[in-house]
C-alpha cells in the first residue's frame, strides 16, 4: 500500500504536540502514528514532560501577587531611576571611565544587593532588639551628636528621621560594621515596647523601589536613594512596617530639618 | 495609556510562573519580574503595539540572560539553590524530577520548552522572544524534549533504588 501523504517529519510531531500543526496535516499525522508506536510513544511521552511541568509551575499563576509589584510604585521608582543613572555615568566618566561603568553594570545586574543589606539589617535587628540594658551607643537624647558621629563615619550627611507620629520614639543609634563598610544603625521604640530599626549603607546600587522581605520573626523594607541603601526592620506586620518607612522615606526625601 | 498599565498588571503572574520555573528560584524569579516591570514601566515610549505578554516575556529572557552572563564572569559565587525544597517533598517527588531534569537544560532550550507548554506562547511569538529563526526555536524545543526524556530515564531508577 502506498501512502498518499508525504512522510511526517520530527518537526511534524513536534507541532502536532503543541497545537501547531498546519489543519491539513493532522489526518496525516493521526494515521502515521497509529501505525508507527514508536513515533507514538515519543509524542506521548512528549505530553507527559509537558504534564508534570505545567503540574508543577502551573498553579503559581494563582498565587496571589505580593505588593512589591505594585505598578504605580514600580513606575514612580522608574522615573527617579533615569536621574540615578544619569548620575551613575557621570560618576563613572569621573571616577575611572569605562572600568567604573563596567563595575556599575555588573552589580547592576547580580542580584545580591538587597540580600545582602537585609541580611546585614535583620541580623543587627535581631541582635539589638533583645537588648534591654545597651540597645544602642549614643542614646535619642544625643540626637545631634548621633547624626553627626554616624554622618561623619559614613561620610555622607545622615538624616535619622522623627518617627513620633508613628508612635516611635528614638532609643538611639549605633556604628555596625557593613559589607563595604561601616553602617549606621538606628532603633525606635514603641508604646508596648516593640522595636523598629533603621541600617543605613553607603552603596553604589542604582535608586530602586521599596522591596520588602520577611525572615524569621522579623520583616524588612529595603529602598536605595542618593548612594545611601536604606533598611526599615521590625515586626513581620508588612502595613504598619510599610508606613513606618514611608515616614522615614518621606522625611528623608523632602530634607524635613532634623528635630531637636 | 490605561491599556498599557493594564496589559502589564494582568501579566504578572504567568511571568512570576515562567521565572520561577527558569530560574527554579523564588527570590531570583521575583527580582527578575521586578527588574522586568521597572524597564517595561521605563519603556512605555518604546512600546509600539503589539503583543504586551510577548514584550515583557521579551525584557525578562533577556534580563536572565545578562544575569548568567554577570554570573559566568564570576563563577561559583551563587549556585542556584532550591528554595522550594519543602513545596515538593513527600509524595510529590516526581515534581522534583521534573525540576531536576529541567534544571539539565541549557537556558535558551528550558526558555522555549517553557515559553510553549508553560505560557502556550506559539512558535512565532518564541522566535520573537528569543530574537532566532522559527526553525532554531523547533530544534530547541526538539533538543529540550531529548535531553529531559534522557534524563528521567537515567536518573528515575537511580532514585528509586535511594528509596
Amino acid at each position: 500500500m502506498i501512502d498518499q501523504n508525504p512522510p511526517v517529519t520530527e518537526e511534524e510531531l513536534h507541532a502536532y504536540v503543541d497545537g501547531e500543526l498546519a489543519p491539513d496535516r493532522r489526518v496525516a499525522v493521526e494515521a502515521w502514528l497509529a501505525s508507527h508506536p514508536e513515533d507514538a510513544a515519543r509524542v506521548a511521552q512528549w505530553r507527559a514532560q509537558a504534564d508534570a511541568i505545567r503540574a508543577r509551575f502551573g498553579v503559581l499563576a494563582s498565587e496571589p501577587v505580593p505588593a512589591r509589584f505594585d505598578l504605580d510604585n514600580l513606575a514612580r521608582g522608574a522615573r527617579s531611576w533615569r536621574g540615578a543613572a544619569a548620575a551613575a555615568v557621570v560618576l563613572a566618566f569621573l571616577t575611572g571611565g569605562v572600568v567604573g561603568w563596567m563595575a556599575h553594570g555588573a552589580s547592576a545586574a547580580a542580584p545580591s544587593r538587597f540580600d545582602t543589606f537585609t541580611t546585614q539589617a535583620l541580623d543587627a535587628h535581631k541582635v539589638y532588639v533583645v537588648e534591654v540594658r545597651h540597645p544602642v551607643e549614643v542614646t535619642g537624647g544625643e540626637r545631634p551628636h548621633l547624626v553627626q558621629w554616624l554622618s561623619k563615619r559614613l561620610d555622607y550627611e545622615l538624616r535619622i528621621p522623627d518617627l513620633e507620629s508613628n508612635g516611635l520614639k528614638l532609643v538611639g543609634g549605633r556604628l555596625l560594621p557593613g559589607p563595604f563598610g561601616p553602617a549606621a544603625f538606628c532603633m525606635y521604640e514603641g508604646p508596648s515596647g516593640e522595636r523598629f530599626t533603621i541600617y543605613y549603607a553607603r552603596t553604589d546600587s542604582p535608586q530602586t523601589a521599596m522591596r520588602y522581605r520577611e525572615a524569621d520573626r522579623f520583616a524588612a523594607l529595603y529602598w536605595v536613594e542618593r548612594g545611601l541603601a536604606y533598611v526599615v526592620s521590625g515586626p513581620p506586620e508588612r502595613e504598619r512596617l510599610l508606613s513606618i518607612a514611608q515616614a522615614a522615606y518621606d522625611q528623608i526625601d523632602k530634607g524635613t530639618p532634623q528635630a531637636k | 495609556m490605561g491599556g498599557f498599565r493594564e496589559g502589564i498588571e494582568a501579566a504578572v503572574p504567568a511571568l512570576r510562573r515562567y521565572a520561577r520555573a527558569l530560574t527554579r528560584n523564588r527570590e531570583l524569579a521575583d527580582d527578575l519580574v521586578q527588574d522586568t516591570l521597572v524597564r517595561a514601566l521605563r519603556s512605555e515610549h518604546l512600546f509600539h503595539g503589539g503583543d504586551i505578554r510577548s514584550w515583557l516575556y521579551t525584557i525578562l529572557t533577556n534580563l536572565n540572560r545578562n544575569r548568567l552572563r554577570a554570573l559566568a564572569r564570576r563563577p561559583a559565587l551563587q549556585p542556584i539553590e532550591d528554595n522550594d525544597a519543602a513545596e515538593v517533598a513527600g509524595p510529590e517527588a516526581g515534581a522534583r524530577d521534573i525540576e531536576r531534569a529541567l534544571a539539565s537544560l541549557v537556558e535558551d532550550q528550558r526558555s522555549a520548552l517553557l515559553l510553549v507548554v508553560l505560557e502556550g506562547l506559539s512558535y512565532r511569538e518564541v522566535a520573537q522572544v528569543q530574537g532566532v529563526p522559527i526553525g532554531t526555536v523547533m530544534s530547541r524545543l526538539a533538543r529540550a524534549r531529548l535531553q529531559i526524556k534522557a534524563y528521567l530515564d537515567g536518573e528515575r531508577p537511580a532514585l528509586r533504588r535511594i528509596k
